[in-house]
């Protein structure tokens, strides 16, 4: 069987959960051990990307450059990946984040706009970077489309094209259905990310590798936004379970994630990601999974219900990057209340 | 009939189309010709509208001598080669894309008599023709430290130019915020939405402030809308300024006239009705009319 080569997002999906206040120290520490269990590529930086850091995603306690520097200093093996959203960072962010020790960047954007990457993947491949190509909210269009986009990406130069559930909302069958009819027309490797928002995140990994996929994504015990990611300590169990192997220890992985990293979301008094209805409501609406902390806070602001609001962002088919769509949404909620 | 300065649009893309429909209203201007690089639904459109067409390029451009004004909507490198010729040529240019080779013009905020004197004016991006206003009225009277920016368009009324090039859009936009707007720093995010129907072009505007009277803030605003609808009149208030400790948040939204493009298409819409404005501006300063 073929290996499944696994990416941890802890440290850049993971930001959405403390609000983009990890440390230095901290994410050299959790990245750390994630190279010593075996992780393939680290991922780190703000929730939403290169040069995130703003009021619409919250401001980062440290540049992106500032932690691709740190977590470079600490890295022999695994491969120190960026996200790169096109609309928020440039490829001028990119050659400093290169400069500095990024290997991998994952050009994202939304799964009907691959378009807007062509000239951020072309940029990567020739700085020599390794180019994931990351078509975001992939639950809201029918594999035709996704295909079609996912042939730009390839077309650009992109070594590897993502299906990403970024609301949490996609079914087995249909992360398998999906994958497969990327697997069977690209010639590039397949990859999968998923969110926990309905239960679904360990599931929906297994049945994208079964259809072909190649990459994987998890976060330690799932830390990242909504409910959290595929955990990936879990998802090494569940695919030794399988048979599938790949270069990630299980015991140094659990490890990582009770050692290292909850002592660390403690200390920030911070709380796990897990299952509660807001978390629910995004999955079910198939809302972005960061808009949960920034809901709950425009349903503070405005007195409102956080599900009220997830849901008709969700009516309105706000993609990713719309969070600023939130304080609309959430003081139009509470005018109408009265 | 008044006497009309002679204009010429370069790239009739959806912009240039859309430029050509808005000017046959102007009092000021009349089009003359449309140069395109190749055959296209917009020269040809050009043509039924009974206005001289090449698909030559700027070349066939430069033979001419009646031309006194125009419009470059092509992109940002053959810009850079079209504005010397165009200096060359003594024609008032209002450059569409992101080149930028002249000093950045926002209507509402700086369109003065001595920048009518420059040979080539940028035109921003869409975002920042929507959102600059906003910072320069909120800068008046709050000194803003810091602008941010987030431009929501619809998929479909982001063609392949914006696409392609869309680095350029939040960096020259981000400049505008600081040159033109007054922001002591800028940030601009663009995102494309597709969902269906369209939305009309969204703007929030969020700015941090040393002075945080809101009501100061509001009327502020509010004067400078009034300015803008005078030449975008679907350029309307979302969400009124609301603050929270420093932090300014308010949403605009522009609904475009639907002269070529349809009238979710705010982003293209407002960028030419400022092209519009200005050189009706730069005729009425020629022509001695007021």
């Amino acid at each position: 069987m073929r290996k499944a080569i696994i990416t941890d997002t802890t440290l850049r999906d993971g930001s959405h959960s403390v609000s983009h206040q990890f440390t230095l120290e901290e994410m050299k520490k959790v990245a750390k051990a994630l190279e010593d269990a075996g992780v393939d590529i680290i991922e780190i930086g703000h929730g939403d990307g290169l040069t995130g850091s703003s009021i619409n995603y919250g401001f980062g306690l440290y540049t992106d450059f500032e932690y691709v520097e740190a977590v470079a200093s600490v890295l022999t093996k695994s491969k120190l990946a960026v996200l790169l959203i096109p609309g928020i960072g440039t490829i001028d962010h990119l050659e400093k984040a290169k400069e500095l020790g990024a290997k991998v960047v994952r050009v994202a954007t939304h799964v009907t706009e691959a378009d807007v990457s062509e000239q951020h993947i072309k940029a990567a491949k020739k700085m020599g970077m390794f180019t994931v190509g990351f078509l975001m909210m992939a639950h809201m269009v029918d594999k035709e489309i996704v295909l079609q986009e996912a042939k730009k990406m390839e077309s650009y130069g992109a070594d590897v094209v993502y299906v990403t559930d970024s609301s949490g909302a996609m079914l087995p069958d249909e992360v398998y259905e999906k994958v497969k009819y990327l697997k069977d027309n690209l010639s590039v490797p397949i990859g999968h990310h998923s969110h926990n928002n309905i239960g679904l995140a360990v599931a929906n990994s297994l049945s994208a590798y079964k259809a072909g996929a190649d990459y994987l994504d998890g976060s330690l015990i799932g830390f990242g936004a909504g409910a959290g990611n595929c955990p990936t300590e879990m998802m090494i169990a569940a695919l030794e379970r399988s048979e599938v192997e790949t270069n990630v220890d299980l015991y140094k992985i659990i490890d990582a994630g009770d050692d290292v990293l909850q002592p660390i979301i403690k200390s920030k008094g911070k709380e796990l990601p897990r299952f509660n209805s807001d978390s629910l409501m995004i999955g079910y609406s198939g809302v972005y999974s960061s808009f949960m902390l920034h809901a709950k806070r425009a349903s503070e602001r405005f007195g409102v219900d956080t599900r009220d609001i997830l849901v008709e962002l969700g009516r309105r088919k706000v993609v990713g990057g719309q969070e600023d769509w939130i304080i609309e949404v959430a003081h139009e909620l509470s005018k109408n209340k009265g | 009939m008044g006497k009309k300065l002679k204009a010429a649009i370069i790239g009739p893309g959806n912009i240039g189309t859309d430029l050509l429909l808005k000017l046959e209203r102007s009092k000021y201007i009349d089009v003359k010709f449309v140069v395109g690089i190749q055959e296209s639904e917009g020269i040809k459109i050009a043509r039924d509208h009974g206005v001289d067409t090449t698909t030559n390029g700027i070349e066939d451009l430069m033979k001419r001598d009646d031309i006194d004004v125009a419009f470059d909507s092509t992109g940002a490198k053959p810009h850079l080669l079209h504005a010397p010729l165009l200096k060359e040529k003594g024609i008032f240019t209002l450059d569409l894309t992101p080149a930028a080779v002249g000093p950045y013009v926002v209507p509402a905020v700086n369109l003065k008599e001595d920048l009518l004197k420059k040979e080539n004016l940028n035109m921003v991006t869409c975002g920042g023709q929507a959102t600059v206003p906003i910072v320069a009225a909120i800068n008046e009277v709050a000194d803003v430290e810091y602008a941010e920016i987030i431009s929501s368009i619809s998929s479909k009324s982001a063609g392949p130019g914006t696409r392609k090039n869309i680095d350029e859009f939040t960096e020259t936009t981000k400049k505008a915020i600081e040159v033109v707007g007054g922001a002591d720093k800028g940030k601009v995010i663009i995102v494309l939405n597709p969902a269906e129907p369209p939305i009309y072009m969204r703007n929030t505007i969020y700015t941090k402030v040393k002075n945080t009277d809101i009501e100061v803030i509001k009327d502020s605003v509010h004067r400078m809308v009034d300015k803008l609808q005078k030449y975008v009149p679907g350029y309307s208030i979302l969400l009124e300024p609301i603050i929270e400790d420093d932090i300014v948040t308010v949403m605009i939204q522009v609904e475009g006239l639907g002269d070529y493009l349809p009238k979710y298409a705010g982003n293209l819409d407002i960028i030419n009705s400022a092209a519009v404005e200005v050189a009706e501006n730069y005729a009425r300063k020629v022509l001695e009319v007021e």
